[in-house]
């Protein structure tokens, strides 16, 4: 009979919980006329587009973006560790794209911020009141001498940047390097570049697939990083480098990949006492990354120091909003602010960066403030990660502080990379989280 | 995820069952009225018929956290800190409390006089 209490009381939680589900009323929806381009239809694109549309009556939302396949690249890790199809990682545009949006099948070809018009490569002129930068960023494979992207998956070649198909390319050579061991080779680029994470944890699941198969100790795990630590967050750098002590990977630092022999299996490596040769039996290249052409060759670029070279939109880190157009804003991996070039930082930035677009068609100023959050689910084997999470000023911010510890292995993360992290990207694409 | 509403919690968890979610839903909130429909029938628990759904509640935790081990490419060896033995835990108290009032439910609506 004591149950029964027990039982009203959950029922009572439950209510309470139902009610407490009920959609929240819907803000009252800006009228305007307003034109509004974004360019590109990624994560950052599509989400943008799906908040606009949510906040706005009557703008005219125009998004380009000349490829109709989605990539859901946190998934790309998944598939070059053998765990999932390349399928998991597409999905189609079209089925993103908000009611109220048009989306144009051009590439953005040519911004003229003074006559606010975006040119396409159709030829196609289209004028904007508003602009929202969205393109993501360019691997530079070609800025490694030697390299051939259609050579992934042959000779222990693998790239899991390059895409679905390669990162399954990438998962046939390094499985079959763990049959056999050899020198394993892993490292990234000295630019900017997205989920600076994913080198690392490809490192983390070689090691543990070679572990499975009984053969550790036949193979060597390098990792070559130019930089002079293996993430830009000291704290969590000393974590990895620890892990990687424990795990037997040795790790070189001011070490870039400059050019690669696929038919010798050499990588030749830029350092401080001149070009070094490192013999490999599977490479995971990681190029290095700069911004499309349409935005690296504009005006709107950083104008001084790396990011001017790489081509990364110069916004506030805070609004990211363009600090010469007001009229422009950038968001996802575009965007110039230090850290985050991650699905995490554009759930964040996109309500920001959305809120100071609205603010400005109202006449208000807007509070909103993006402090340059980001996460990484580091996997540091199959079957645990760590939940790493951290802001502009390399402070960890964990979600669940007290409950789940940002640097230790565990499996409720590693459950989350691989349950609850494509959904929650799902409905952030289509301004639902 | 810097902060959890729950407007998120169920876009996500639509994203990630589909339709499943609503029928797991339906299926929860009818077992609960079959739940109370049987208790106010019966003025109370019925103990017999409490200890056969109890001891098929913990079939039904283990199946929870065995379900958890198939759906995912995790094993038992990977349970890293405290917090994840509290999400096995809460995997098997979810698994078996919904096996206990479903079971407690159906025993109630069609095997009266067996339990
Ligand atoms: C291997 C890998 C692992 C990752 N792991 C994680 C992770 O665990 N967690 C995480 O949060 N993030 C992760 N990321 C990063 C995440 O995928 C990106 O940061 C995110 O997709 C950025 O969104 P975006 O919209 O800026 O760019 P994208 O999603 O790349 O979209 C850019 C879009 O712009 C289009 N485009 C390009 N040029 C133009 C143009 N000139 N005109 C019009 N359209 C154009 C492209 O076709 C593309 O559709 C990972 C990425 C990779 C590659």
């Amino acid at each position: 009979m004591a149950k029964i209490p027990a039982f009203t009381r959950r029922a009572a939680v439950l209510a309470a919980a139902a009610a407490a589900m009920a959609p929240p009323q819907p803000q009252a929806a800006v009228a305007t006329r307003a034109r509004i381009v974004i360019a590109g239809a990624g994560a950052a694109g599509l989400a943008a587009a799906a908040r606009l549309a949510q906040r706005l009556d009557g703008a005219e939302i125009t998004m380009l973006d000349r490829r109709q396949a989605h990539f859901y690249q946190p998934g790309f890790t998944l598939v070059a560790a053998g765990l999932k199809d390349p399928a998991y990682t597409v999905g189609r545009t079209a089925d993103y794209v908000p009611r109220g949006v048009r989306w144009v099948e051009e590439r953005a070809a040519e911004i003229d911020p003074g006559a606010k018009t975006v040119t396409t490569d159709a030829g196609r002129r289209v004028p904007y009141d508003f602009l929202v930068l969205a393109t993501g960023l360019s691997l530079d494979f070609d800025a490694i001498e030697g390299m051939d992207t259609a050579r992934i998956g042959q000779d222990g070649l693998g790239s899991v940047y390059a895409g679905p198909a390669q990162a399954e390319a990438t998962w046939r050579a390094m499985s079959a390097f763990a049959d056999r061991g050899g020198i394993g080779l892993f490292g990234r680029p000295s630019t900017e570049m997205k989920c600076a994470g994913a080198p690392l944890k490809y490192t983390f699941i070689t090691d543990d697939i070679l572990r499975r198969r009984g053969n550790r100790g036949k193979a060597e795990l390098i990792y070559n990083a130019p930089q002079r630590a293996l993430f830009s967050v000291p704290i969590v750098a000393e974590r990895v480098r620890m892990l990687y002590q424990d795990r037997g990977v040795a790790v070189n630092y001011g070490h870039d990949l400059s050019a690669i022999d696929l038919g010798r299996k050499v990588a030749t490596f830029r350092t401080a006492e001149g070009p070094k040769e490192f013999r490999y039996d599977f490479i995971n290249v990681v190029p290095p990354m700069r911004a499309p052409d349409v935005v690296r060759d504009s005006p709107l670029r950083w104008q001084t120091g790396a990011w001017a070279r790489e081509g990364w939109a110069e916004v506030d880190r805070h609004s990211l909003r363009h600090v010469r157009f007001p009229e422009i804003f950038a968001v996802g991996d575009i965007a110039g602010v230090p850290k985050g070039k991650t699905a995490a930082s554009v759930k964040w930035q996109v309500p920001v960066m959305v809120d100071h677009l609205v603010a400005t068609i109202e006449g208000r100023q807007s509070a909103a403030r993006y402090d340059g959050y980001t996460s990484c689910p580091l996997i540091t084997r199959i079957g645990r990660a760590m939940l790493v999470e951290f802001d502009y000023q390399d402070n960890l911010v964990p979600s669940f502080p007290g409950v789940i510890a940002p640097l230790e292995e565990l499996w409720i993360t590693w459950i989350m990379k691989e349950v609850a992290l494509k959904p929650t990207y799902l409905a952030m694409i289509q301004g639902r989280a | 995820m810097k902060e959890l509403d729950i407007g998120t919690f169920v876009a996500v968890l639509q994203e990630m069952m589909g339709p499943l979610l609503w029928v797991i839903l339906v299926a929860a909130a009818l077992a609960t009225l079959g739940f109370v429909y049987v208790l106010v029938r019966d003025r109370g628990l019925v103990a017999r018929r409490l200890v056969w759904s109890e001891a098929l509640g913990v079939i039904g935790g283990v199946g929870g956290v065995l379900l958890m081990h198939e759906i995912t490419h995790s094993d038992f060896a990977d349970i890293g800190g405290p917090i994840d033995w509290v999400v096995v835990a809460a995997i098997f108290v979810l698994g078996a409390v919904g096996t206990v009032v479903g079971a407690y439910t159906v025993l109630g609506l069609f095997f009266r006089r067996a339990a």
